[in-house]
């Protein structure tokens, strides 16, 4: 059962760096918009450009 | 001095100044009609072209522009102009009231929510291996973990629920959190115990999922109130009140709240009057329909008083302030406002209902499991135990998310409809309403006039060409009758404020006026001009206010519902009926004042949705048990209505109406999924059969149950 030692670490480190990323995502306001951000994808065009 | 101590540019840190500068140039701009990619790409490409704009960003969910410009001048107007140009509607909101500050609190939620997301799906991890079968050291090791997670995520994610849970119990009330609380921190407290003693049984994962699930039905009914809130900053944010102010000679405009007794305001044709006051100078007509529901303009010449909110129909006018604040029109129907708002009987929410059912039935049921277990077998442990167990299984998840959940899908598509809800418990109100009231100028009818009958052949023709020198709304009605050939010219126009206007077309000399300035009388009931042409009587041409297109189908609509339909009126008997009998309305009262508005709302019977836009009906939209406005009404009415029908469509109501009894009815089922679930679960735990596994899957199942039946309402149409 040694291998609990090195699995749960992983697992838990894992599942930290989407906290992270989750974290990231909400400081930086990806929140505020979710039905512009659905359509926005549609935009093909570049002259968009992002703040 | 020193420079520090310079207040000026001492003691305000450098990016506070820039950011003032920011807020200074920036435009918030509410597009109502913008809904897809193709209007996101339009609106922002044809701005950035705008001279002065530096970032353009649309937000479709807000259904908002945000404008950072460089501070000229013009900028504001040219970028109206596109907005209007790439053909959306658009209306500036004023930026001092529109909450700039990123939710604070929203995010503070989702924060606790993925936090508590993370932390439920690892000890659910780890807890599946212990339901495998680990055993021993292995198992002590996979609860040690899992309390090493849990409990520090449970300190920080169930907080919200602590704090509302203890003021509540201050103050010596139970709410939903009381119970929410005890089960969270009986559940982590018990898992500890356990684990230290190296028991089988820790909870921590159902105390997770809890505040995961908890938080998540937390989340939305805050989106749901944040996105109520903001509809109601938005709708205030609207207009943006300005006044012609009159010094020295020169006009500027100003915020309203600048003016001061005595100053003088300028009112130009078209104009909305900005202020209670006297007329100075200027004779014009007053159309008086927002504050009276009278559609017959009201002539005005020197030292005649108006009102806020009426508009100036003819000439321009010079106005001298003689209220502010206090002691105008507005003040006055605020006041009324307040007494409809007090005498309102309090509808407690379905939510509540539950809850107040709910909680001490939960703490009694635990009780009583702690009490005979522990007489029972005498053994504490377990009776503390099988009360936690109960404790858990009863907690209200999918209580917590049956009302939430519903209401974010019903809001959701009342969005998409068009209509904006202020307020989440106007929509169980709307279920049980039995009479539908409706105020008729401006409500059920446009505010445009329609000839009704007028002369024809060359007297018409002769009449409308004169008309068609003025933009009197009545001489556009009169000039839109012929078609665009058949004018002749005019020449030598004079006009003649407030009375009419006159000219000589081919040779005649034709007038156009009211019946006064010929010296007839007015026919009764109806909003009319007269015209002479040459040296015969004048003749009249009577007008009517043109019905909007979706009424009569509107009233069908409710009137198919079993429903009592009313029209009241501040205008007379005679054209309320009028319209009455053309809708199909038996119940049409005219005349009516403010107050007398409001005693007849309340004395249909609790159950009166009221419709209406004007100042006139304010006091009747707050004391109704619902009320809906268009969103051309005045701020004063969609701040005392439950809804606010944005998109220019009264069929809506019948559609809100629709939808409030299918949300109901999800509300009711979800209530039905908990309670039947717990009918089935808490025997189980009460007899000391539940595992955390079993615990696990009941909670998750019936959680997603709910929800998904709450999504079901977003579908169709």
């Amino acid at each position: 059962m040694s291998v609990l030692l090195y699995l749960i670490p992983i697992s838990l480190t894992l599942g930290g760096i989407g906290l992270v990323a989750f974290f990231w995502a909400i400081r930086s306001k990806q929140f505020e918009d979710p039905e512009g951000n659905a359509a926005r994808i549609l935009l093909d065009d570049d002259v968009l450009e992002d703040r | 001095m020193t420079v520090a101590t310079c207040s000026a540019c001492g003691a305000v840190p450098h990016d506070k100044i820039e950011q003032m500068i920011e807020a200074e140039h920036r435009l918030d701009i509410s597009v109502p009609s913008v809904h897809c990619a193709g209007c996101i790409g339009s609106i922002e490409r044809g701005l950035m072209k705008v001279s002065g704009v530096r970032a353009v960003r649309v937000n479709l969910s807000l259904k908002r522009v945000r404008i950072d410009h460089d501070g000229s001048s013009k900028v504001e107007e040219n970028v109206l102009d596109q907005l209007t140009n790439l053909g959306f509607e658009a209306h500036l909101l004023d930026g001092k009231l529109l909450n700039n500050k990123p939710d604070e609190q929203s995010r503070n939620l989702l924060m606790r929510l993925g936090i508590a997301g993370f932390a439920a799906m690892n000890v659910m991890l780890l807890s599946v291996s212990v339901w495998a079968g680990a055993e021993g050291i292995t198992r002590d090791l996979l609860h040690w973990v899992s309390a090493a997670i849990a409990l520090p995520t449970v300190a920080y994610t169930a907080q919200p629920f602590f704090k509302n849970g203890w003021s509540a119990l201050r103050v010596g009330r139970l709410n939903m959190d009381v119970p929410i609380s005890l089960a969270i921190l009986m559940a982590a407290g018990l898992s500890l115990y356990e684990t230290a003693h190296g028991g089988e049984h820790a909870y921590f994962d159902a105390a997770l999922s809890l505040t995961f699930f908890l938080l998540a039905g937390r989340y939305l009914d805050y989106q749901t109130r944040a996105k109520a809130r903001s509809a109601a900053v938005e709708l205030t944010a609207l207009e943006v009140p300005r006044a012609q102010r009159m010094r020295n000679g020169m006009v500027e405009t100003v915020a309203i709240e600048t003016l001061q007794i005595g100053d003088r305001v300028l009112v130009r044709r078209g104009a909305r009057v900005p202020v209670d006051g006297k007329v100075v100078n200027g004779t014009s007509e007053i159309d008086m329909s927002l504050l009276t529901g009278e559609t017959m303009p009201q002539l005005v010449a020197e030292n005649d008083v108006v009102y806020s909110g009426t508009l100036n129909l003819g000439a321009p006018i010079e106005v001298d302030v003689t209220h502010i604040g206090q002691g105008t029109k507005l003040s006055e129907i605020a006041a009324l406002v307040a007494t409809a708002e007090a005498t309102k009987t309090k509808y407690t929410s379905l939510a509540d209902q539950a809850a107040q059912i709910y909680a001490p039935l939960v703490h009694l049921l635990a009780f009583g499991a702690f009490i005979f277990w522990q007489f029972y077998s005498g053994d504490t442990r377990l009776a503390i135990g099988i009360a936690t167990a109960v404790l858990i299984i009863t907690c209200p998840c999918a209580l917590g998310l049956a009302v939430p959940a519903v209401m974010t899908a019903a809001s959701g598509r009342l969005y998409r409809l068009g209509v904006l809800i202020r307020n989440g418990a106007a929509l169980e109100r709307l279920v049980d309403v039995d009479t539908v009231v409706f105020d008729k100028t401006g409500t059920l009818t446009t505010g445009i006039m329609t000839v009704v009958q007028a002369p024809k052949g060359e007297d018409l023709r002769l009449a409308a060409s004169l008309a068609k020198y003025s933009d009197h709304p009545l001489s556009v009605a009169v000039a839109s009758l012929i078609d665009q050939g058949a004018f002749q010219q005019a020449k030598d126009m004079i006009e003649h404020p407030g009375q009419g206007i006159e000219a000589t077309v081919k040779g005649i000399h034709v007038r156009l006026g009211r019946a006064e300035w010929f010296g007839v009388k007015p026919v009764a009931g109806y909003v009319q001009t007269w015209a002479q042409i040459g040296d015969q009587p004048a003749s009249v041409y009577l007008f009517e206010d043109t019905l909007k297109n979706s009424a009569k189908q509107a009233v069908l609509q409710l009137k198919k519902r079993g429903l009592k339909v009313v029209l009241l009126s501040g205008d007379t008997q005679l054209a309320t009926e009028r319209l009455g009998a053309q809708l199909g309305i038996d119940h049409a009262i005219g005349a009516v004042l403010p107050d007398e508005k409001l005693a007849l709302v309340q004395s249909y019977g609790g159950r009166v949705l009221m419709v209406g836009d004007g100042l006139n009906d304010t006091a009747a939209l707050a004391g109704a048990h619902v009320s809906m406005s268009p969103a051309s009404a005045i701020d004063a009415a969609r701040a005392a209505s439950d809804f606010v029908l944005v998109k220019d469509d009264l069929t809506l109501i019948n559609s809100c109406i629709a939808l409030s009894k299918s949300a109901k009815g999800r509300m009711l089922e979800n209530f039905g999924i908990a309670a039947g679930y717990n009918v089935i679960a808490v025997p189980i735990a009460l007899a000391g059969f539940a595992t955390p596994l079993l615990a696990a899957l009941a909670m998750s199942a019936s959680s997603i149950c709910v929800s998904l039946n709450a999504l079901w309402l977003t579908r169709g149409k």
